[in-house]
């Protein structure tokens, strides 16, 4: 019984990880129409600068700073932001090709050079040596993972808060502005540029804040975690919650991580050895058709954007109370 | 009077779904004349245009050529149909040459192509002279002698122009318009929009004003010109709603 | 270095093939679509297949063209294959980009891009299975240019090189001699005036796909011939193929052309200064040195 509940808490603390990141994207696609094709290297950038920060020293790779932990995480953050601006700044004055394009490189070349670099982050082998936060009083057990997990959830609630009060802002009303139509927003005196650049770099650095916490989920982050399927999976996620609706990402994230998991236990349980081998394959074509149906059948989400239309009622509130 | 060759009838179109700009406007271009569309700023001009030329979806009404409906058709078989249109702006290939502006064109002039070729570089001597430069490169009474060598390249019976002489010369925009009504001469009908209203009411046979998407007075040209109100409304250039 | 430099041409002629038809449907159909590069997988893959057929079917094709390692019968499932990716290519817009086209979802093409890539490769994968293969068990001998500094070259490279610049050469008599050459360009520069001179915006973008599949077929059997086949070779030549159109400028396909072969030259030539694990980032670097000192390319002019 303890083991169903522990592989439950374990669960839910992945999702919801996966739920910060996807938040953090929605700000970016949902709410003001920028295409991230590299999710992953801004998630990546959080994991590996918070356990680098963090961690304890290091043969052989940078490391070993053994910041205060809460520093460090802000410091992979802020990691995941520099990466944003500077290829925000290349990119969002061009047409949105451009940023689909620079940012599924940056992801190419985030995960090359994590892999290739030993003297940075460990190559191949990865990051170790990452002492998790009060392990010494919580130990290593369920306890331990419970209270990791009520911490993320904390965090998953108050980047939810953050980010509806954001959209319900006068700079959210101007993010979907721009979305919907860039020329109307500029003759109203805006720079659609920098206001997008403002909010790729928020959204990435909630990415950060996700991959931060993921690395220290786990005290471990390699190469392997920065591979192309996180991207696709965090997509899948917000595309079928509904882009636009933070609601709809952790739903869709809760459910799309519950349907691979659930899809890669059956594969290697129930399918035959030889076909095993492609469980990879297989999960790649739902996940792919899942994305490619949604946008054909219902483009929308399940949990679909609510227009905002009240412009003095309770946005105005809100306001207040930032 | 001859049948119109181009009727619209309560035309509403718009460029999003729900969002009219013109409404239930309603015109006749008899054959062989040049009709004039004026109207201030933001009138509709344009959108009534690229509504006839089927650039843009028609949610209400009927257009009308040569007696058969043709609302809804798309732009190339308007073309095929013998309608030409000019558009105000971007209205030439910069990136093609002149000679292959042309030959676009005349794509499906078949075995008429070279005729109409020598045709169009007779009425238009400085575009043959330049045939192999980029389109880009001219100045601007060229590029839009050379969108009106390109209309009459398909050999239509019907010119829509948009603001031909928008940004010319007086001189050039003279010669433009006077070009317009040459045709006229050769049988061509030709619908028009201009800003340069003097000038073009006393070229143009009949002439319907235009304000806020809707018709407002129509009747030919040399009583409009006469008429105290339409002239202290558009030829004064004063604003509808000025008055 | 002379040798990476050649190396770099040859990579360069497939590179460019893929980009050309990307850079054209970038410009006219508005989107990323980062499935092009499956596309060359599956041309590469429908060759192998019709080789095989054909080799079957009448054996005396499957004889090497001396000194090639090349047959006769992969020339005609080569021509094969392009027909096959082309129509591919159609009915994957039909299916998919189309509709999503329709329901007004302009941005999610990308997306939608994205999920068909998956779905092509790993279908790839699953029919084909996981491991590599190849037209020819044969070993293509290299031939020697030079011996001080060694130049080494096959014959199968010159091959693909030859070939690579003779299609681009018919296209480049297509765009610049045929009417429908211009009405190409029309649609890539102003669309409504395309139509407006009688041009066919359908007709114009099935011509796009079957050209740019067709392109990207031989692109995806020259790799094939240079290196070996993977069912994951569209994902490493995505970005590749991404970088040659944005060094070239989007919507130009002389950019591509010369995009392909300095993205081509400039992976190899890294080999010099870079270990060799960092090649896939050098596309991306390509990019940023791009965006930052000409942002819409070499040939490439600023649209909204
Ligand atoms: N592409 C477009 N999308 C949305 N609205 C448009 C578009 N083009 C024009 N409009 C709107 O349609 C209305 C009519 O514009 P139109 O271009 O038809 O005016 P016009 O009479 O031709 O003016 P002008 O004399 O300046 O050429 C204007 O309010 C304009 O803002
Ligand atoms: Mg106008």
């Amino acid at each position: 019984m303890i083991g169903v509940f522990s592989y439950l808490v374990f669960f839910a603390t992945t999702a919801s990880i996966l739920a910060i990141a996807v938040l953090g994207l929605n700000l970016q696609w949902g709410n003001t129409g920028l295409f991230n094709g590299g999710v992953v290297a801004f998630f990546g950038a959080g994991a590996y600068g918070t356990l680098i920060l963090g961690g304890t020293a290091q043969a052989g790779h940078l490391g070993g700073f053994g910041l205060f932990y809460p520093l460090a995480l802000l410091g992979g953050m802020a990691a995941a932001g520099l990466m944003a601006w500077i290829v925000g700044l290349l990119t969002l004055r061009l047409r949105h090709d451009y940023l689909a394009i620079a940012t599924f490189g940056v992801a190419v070349a985030f995960e090359n050079l994590m892999r290739n670099a030993e003297w940075l982050a460990g190559g191949a082998k990865g990051v170790r040596g990452f002492e998790r936060p009060l392990r010494a009083a919580l130990g290593d057990g369920f306890i331990y993972n419970l209270f990791f997990f009520v911490v993320v959830l904390l965090i998953l609630i108050a980047t939810y808060m953050f980010l509806e009060r954001l959209v319900a802002s006068p700079f959210g009303r101007l993010l979907r502005a721009i979305r919907e139509d860039e020329e109307a927003a500029r003759s109203l005196g805006k720079n659609p540029a920098r206001i997008r650049l403002m909010a790729f770099v928020t959204g990435s650095v909630i990415l950060g804040l996700a991959g931060g916490l993921y690395g220290t989920f786990y005290a471990f982050v390699s190469p392997q975690d920065v591979l192309p399927t996180l991207t696709f999976q965090i997509w899948a996620m917000l595309i079928v919650g509904g882009a636009g609706n933070n609601r709809g990402a952790i739903f869709g994230a809760f459910l799309i991580w519950g349907a691979w998991t659930l899809s890669g236990w059956a594969l290697s349980r129930f399918a035959p050895v030889d076909v095993q081998l492609y469980t990879g394959s297989v999960q790649f074509i739902l996940i792919g058709s899942v994305i490619v149906g949604m946008l054909m059948w219902r483009p929308q989400g399940f949990l679909p954007e609510r227009l905002v239309v009240s412009q003095r009622g309770k946005p105005q509130q809100m306001q207040q109370g930032e | 009077m001859a049948d119109p060759i181009l009727q619209a009838h309560g035309v509403t179109a718009g460029y999003v779904p729900d969002l009219p700009i013109l409404r239930d406007v309603s015109l006749a271009v008899p054959p062989a004349q040049i009709t004039l569309i004026i109207g201030p700023n933001g009138a509709g001009k344009s959108t009534l245009i690229k509504a006839i030329a089927g650039l843009l979806p028609v949610s209400a009404g009927q257009i009308t050529f040569q007696g058969s409906d043709i609302t809804g058709l798309r732009t190339d078989q308007l073309t095929a149909h013998g309608i030409a249109y000019v558009p105000q702006t971007d209205n030439i290939f910069r990136s093609l040459t002149i000679r292959q502006n042309l030959d676009l064109a005349l794509r499906r002039a078949g075995v008429d192509a070279p005729a109409r070729l020598a045709g169009v570089f007779d009425q238009f001597p400085a575009l043959a002279a330049k045939q192999r430069d980029k389109a880009g490169a001219l100045s601007g009474g060229q590029r839009q002698f050379l969108a009106i060598a390109m209309a009459l390249a398909t050999a239509p019976q019907l010119i829509l122009m948009d603001e031909p002489s928008a940004g010319l010369s007086p001189k050039a925009a003279q010669e433009v318009l006077e070009h317009a009504r040459m045709l006229t001469g050769q049988g061509v009908s030709i619908l028009l929009v201009e800003q340069n209203v003097n000038q073009a009411l006393r070229l143009a046979d009949h002439c319907y004003i235009l304000a806020e998407g809707r018709n407002q007075i129509d009747g030919p040209a040399a009583d409009l010109r006469d008429n105290k109100v339409v002239g202290e409304i558009y030829l004064g250039n004063r604003r509808v709603g000025a008055t | 270095m002379i040798q990476h430099l050649l190396d770099g041409v040859l990579t360069g002629s497939y590179l460019s093939l893929g980009a050309i038809g990307l850079t054209l449907v970038m410009h006219i159909l508005r989107f990323a679509n980062f499935s092009h590069a499956e596309l060359l997988s599956l041309g590469a893959y429908v060759a192998l297949v019709c080789d095989a057929l054909v080799s079957g079917l009448a054996p005396f094709l499957a004889v090497k063209l001396a000194p090639l390692s090349l047959t006769g019968s992969l020339i005609i499932a080569i021509l094969i294959s392009m027909v096959l990716t082309g129509l591919s290519a159609l009915l994957i817009d039909r299916l998919v980009f189309k509709r999503v086209r329709e329901k007004g979802q302009e941005l999610s093409m990308v997306f939608a891009s994205f999920g068909m890539a998956l779905i092509i490769r790993n279908v790839i994968g699953l029919i084909f299975g996981l491991s590599p293969a190849l037209y020819s068990r044969d070993i293509a001998f290299a031939v020697i240019l030079s011996r001080d500094p060694l130049i080494l070259v096959k014959p199968d490279q010159i091959f693909v090189l030859i070939a690579a610049l003779a299609l681009m050469f018919i296209l480049h008599l297509i765009l610049s001699r045929t009417t429908f050459g211009y009405s190409l360009r029309a649609v890539a520069e102003n669309p409504s005036l395309a139509q407006v001179n009688g041009v066919n915006l359908q007709r114009t973008i099935m011509a796009v796909w079957l050209i740019g599949g067709g392109l990207a077929a031989v692109a995806g059997v020259f790799y094939g011939i240079s290196h070996q086949l993977i069912p994951v070779m569209g994902r490493d030549l995505v970005l590749p193929i991404f970088a040659a159109t944005i060094v070239g400028g989007i919507g130009s396909v002389y950019g591509a052309v010369l995009g392909g072969f300095i993205v081509g030259i400039a992976a190899n030539i890294s080999l010099v200064i870079l270990p060799s694990g960092y090649t896939p980032s050098v596309p991306f670097l390509l990019i940023l040195v791009v965006l930052m000192i000409r942002p819409h390319g070499l040939f490439g002019e600023a649209r909204a």
